[in-house]
């Protein structure tokens, strides 16, 4: 049963494992430049598991020690999380003991396939989604070791390697945007979020934008629900 | 290193934490039955539409307008991107091209510029 949902995920989660290869190397390198190695590697990628803030952290690492700084940026980067569980809800209230994993490993990533992924006919759903969630894990602790060793060993320009993130989101973007008809949503959070990093600048647009794309989707609904009120007899 | 072992150990636990934290604090408010309100539920249909929009233009948050390159190299990989994967839906050819392609553009073509 579980090996069959295991060979279900896999091919779902390829996307996943290009991004986050690069995306963890890329964390491993910077990581080594600053001194550490393998082993805090691995403890960050298996325990923290968040791609962007994990990248933070070496900015941290490389600072003075402050522990409610440290808190304050997590909360900040990571806030975006807060809006997962919405869609996320009922698919994970079937997952039982695996739930606080599913929650514990819920990246941008994970998120973005757990919403499209639909386990094949005679596949246990609960298996599918834990194995699409685990694999992304090891894809990116296997990244952040590698990109760590090599980091240590070969002296190579690794410049602009963070652009695996960019390219994946944009990838996963034109997926979602294919699989609907209702192209508003994407392109409030698009349009809105630009419009905010114009408007605030990098370091806060995000809580703003998140603001501005919930109340304009709470709009939507109102209107929605008020055209179907009026269309019924 | 600047921090001792004990204080990088402290900071990562911090940080591990405040992330738990954000990922579980929905599920711990919400839960999910035959009484979820239809609005929580438009939400969760909805939201990761916009969310991606969001991630999108978080990337690329530290591109500058006013001084060179202009974010011609996000621009150009970026539209890279678009164009091949509308093109060809091969997910290795999108990601490890722009990213190459980007590098390439980074380290090569707009080297004097950063």
């Amino acid at each position: 049963m579980r090996r069959k949902a295991l060979r279900a995920a896999l091919p779902l989660t390829i996307p996943v494992l290009m991004g986050y290869l690069f995306l963890g190397i890329a964390f491993g390198v910077l990581l080594s430049r600053i001194g550490y190695h393998v082993g805090w590697a691995f403890l960050m990628s298996v325990f923290i598991y968040a791609g962007a803030m994990q990248f933070v952290v070496i900015e941290l690492l490389a600072s003075p020690f402050g522990l409610f700084n440290a808190l304050l940026l997590t909360l900040t980067v990571n806030a975006r999380h807060l809006f997962y569980g919405f869609s996320l809800l009922e698919k994970f209230s079937i997952s039982g003991k695996l739930k606080p994993y599913m929650i514990f490993s819920l990246t941008d990533e994970t998120y973005s396939l757990l919403c499209v992924a639909e386990s094949p006919q005679g596949v246990n759903r609960k298996w599918f989604r834990f194995f699409i969630a685990a694999l992304n894990h090891l894809y990116w602790v296997l990244g952040s070791l590698l990109g760590n060793v090599a980091g240590t060993l070969l002296d190579f320009d690794y410049t602009g390697i963070e652009f695996a993130m960019t390219a994946l989101f944009i990838v996963i973007f034109i997926e979602q945007w294919e699989s609907t008809k209702k192209h508003l949503p994407a392109l409030l959070g698009l349009g809105l979020s630009l419009l905010c990093l114009l408007l605030f600048g990098s370091e806060n647009f995000v809580i703003f934008s998140m603001i501005a794309i919930f109340f304009s989707l709470a709009i939507l609904y109102r209107r929605n629900s008020r055209v179907e009120r009026e269309a019924e007899p | 290193m600047t921090l001792s072992t004990t204080q990088a150990l402290l900071t990562i636990g911090v940080v591990a934490v405040g992330t738990l934290l954000t990922r579980s604090l929905t599920f711990v408010l919400f839960s999910i039955g035959k009484t979820t309100p239809k609005f929580v539920k438009y939400l969760g249909e909805v939201l990761p539409f916009g969310m991606i929009g969001m991630l999108v233009i978080y990337c690329i948050r530290h591109v500058s307008l006013q001084f060179a390159p202009f974010g011609l190299p996000e621009l150009i990989a970026g539209v890279f991107v678009a164009i091949v994967h509308k093109w060809k839906h091969n997910i290795l050819l999108s990601i490890g091209g722009g990213t190459v392609l980007y590098m390439f553009l980074l380290q090569m073509v707009f080297y004097g510029t950063l």
